[in-house]
């Protein structure tokens, strides 16, 4: 059987205290628990964690258990709960790092299509300094369900019809640009 | 309140793709207006959600990127119609502002591309620029033909009103509910104006995206609105192009247009139909044809 709870030991705190230096958690360690960022979240409903349990867990250096839930990709960057949370905490941004070092490492729920989403989009504006919807929105089904394709099409066919999808692959001219960012073997696996 | 003399714009890339009725309807609204709109040059990817989720630097780098073209140009006002260029663009700003490794990093990036370093350029939102800018009390004179009798409800959002933005209040934001009134538009009390549509999460996880936009929609139709006024091309496209769907899942008969705020407002200052963007409706086209096609008889309400 699974072992449902932790030990102190495998917490990694070293890691939760270097939250601060990045931009938006610097508060996070006086978070309050007060679960106002729960209350407000319009996605907490779907969420295995809710932001606050993301928040305490963070805290105390469960770095496993919060790079593993599905909460930090449903995340969809609203800020509601940073606007409101009376500590200051940007929880969106937090929600961010996560999510960065979930793709780094590696660790995230396999086909599920968020992170894949994000990645494709990544690699397509790394590329070409602009994003085809069409095209991200394509490659993220083949490389998680294809079949979800099919569930698409209707949509699909009424964007076509108003004029409103398009094929062509877009980018910018001065592509040369983009070779100034940080390299993308580096910040991606 | 005076508008600038000329204004840079800032597309982004939903707006060559599903959100191209904000693009056809913010250049009509503007020309109408009399004032030009110049699009930025070269122009890359404001990042949005899904670079940030990749790599931080890059993000800001690549937001930075837009900036320092804005700035080579000389004039100082950026409109970024689409919410999250609009964040993308003032949080690149305020932390380049606010931590000095951000701002280091940007700098030598866009020192090596070659482009200068950043300034003042103020990013600002259409809803903004029609607000402060051209003011109620002018968008009032220059309206041309009512739509009479028709509800609508205005929805903003989530990324245009926090953390960054100064389009309105970030819990109750009235001034598209103005705009609206101004132009002949009835208004309903709507409390899930900045409730968030869950942006990408239609194409993701597609039943939670869906539901959340069913909530919005539901709500609106019982507050009485006819339609919904939206500032941002992924809560229109998630609130029009999912309503067949949410129709077989509830048996609901939900079939509501979802507008952009430019397209009432272009077609109250005598915009055409098609100009506006208007034929690219996908919910709702019947209303849309009802209320936006000129009969002679109504020319005369004026
Ligand atoms: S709102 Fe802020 S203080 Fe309250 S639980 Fe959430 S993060 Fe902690
Ligand atoms: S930013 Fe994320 S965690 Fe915060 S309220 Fe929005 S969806 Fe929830």
């Amino acid at each position: 059987m699974e072992r449902q709870i932790r030990y102190q030991r495998e917490a990694d705190l070293a890691w939760a205290h270097s939250f601060p230096q990045n931009p938006g958690c610097e508060r996070l360690l006086s978070c309050i628990q007060c679960g106002t960022c729960s209350a407000t979240c319009p996605l907490a409903l779907y969420m295995d964690l809710t932001p606050r349990q993301v928040i305490a867990l963070v805290r105390e250096g469960f770095r496993e258990d919060v790079l593993r839930s599905k909460t930090i990709w449903l995340c969809a960057s609203c800020y509601a709960c940073a606007v409101e949370c009376p500590q200051n905490i940007s929880i969106t941004d937090v929600m961010y790092r996560l999510k960065r070092e979930a793709i780094a490492s590696g660790i995230y729920p396999k086909r599920f299509p968020i992170p894949v989403l994000a990645r494709e989009f990544y690699e397509m504006v790394r590329r070409r300094g602009r994003n085809s919807e069409f095209w991200v929105v394509f490659w993220m089904a083949m490389r998680t369900n294809p079949l979800v394709l099919l569930s698409m099409a209707r949509t699909g066919w009424e964007l076509w019809r108003t004029g409103r999808m398009s094929l062509r692959l877009r980018g910018i001219q001065r592509r040369g640009d983009l070779q100034y960012l940080p390299a993308a073997s580096k910040e991606v696996d | 309140m005076q508008p600038a003399a000329k204004y840079l714009y800032y597309p982004g890339c939903s707006l060559r793709g599903t959100g191209i009725a904000y693009e056809e309807s913010l250049l009509t609204t503007f020309r109408l207006l009399e004032i030009p709109l110049e699009e930025l040059s070269d122009w890359n990817c404001c990042g949005a959600t899904a670079y940030m989720s990749v790599s931080e630097a890059s993000a800001t780098m690549l937001a930075a990127r837009n900036l320092a073209l804005a700035r080579q140009t000389g004039v100082k006002d950026l409109i970024a119609p689409c919410n999250a260029c609009y964040l993308a663009l003032r949080k690149t700003q305020k932390m380049v502002a606010q931590y000095p490794q951000v701002e280091q990093e940007v700098g030598q990036f866009l020192q090596q591309a070659g482009l200068p370093s950043l300034d003042s350029v103020q990013v600002r939102h259409p809803l903004d620029v029609l607000y402060c800018d051209i003011g109620v009390k002018r968008l009032r004179e220059l309206t041309v033909r009512r739509l009479q009798g028709v509800r609508m409800a205005s929805y903003y959002g989530c990324q245009a009103v926090r953390p960054y933005g100064e389009v309105d209040d970030p819990h109750e934001p009235t001034r598209m509910d103005e705009i609206l009134r101004a132009v002949g538009v009835e208004v309903v009390e709507y409390p899930l104006k900045t409730k968030c549509c869950g942006g990408s999460l239609t194409g993701t996880i597609h039943d939670v995206g869906v539901r959340l936009n069913y909530i919005l929609l539901k709500e609106a139709q019982r507050r009485g609105a006819q339609a919904i006024v939206t500032i941002c091309p992924l809560c229109q496209f998630n609130l029009d192009a999912y309503q067949s769907k949410i129709r077989k899942q509830t048996g609901e008969p939900i079939d509501m247009p979802i507008l952009y705020l430019t397209q009432v407002v272009g077609w109250a200052l005598g915009g055409d139909f098609r100009e506006l963007g208007l034929h690219r409706a996908i919910s709702g086209r019947k209303l849309v044809e009802q209320w936006f096609t000129v009969r002679k008889e109504a020319e005369t309400y004026v």
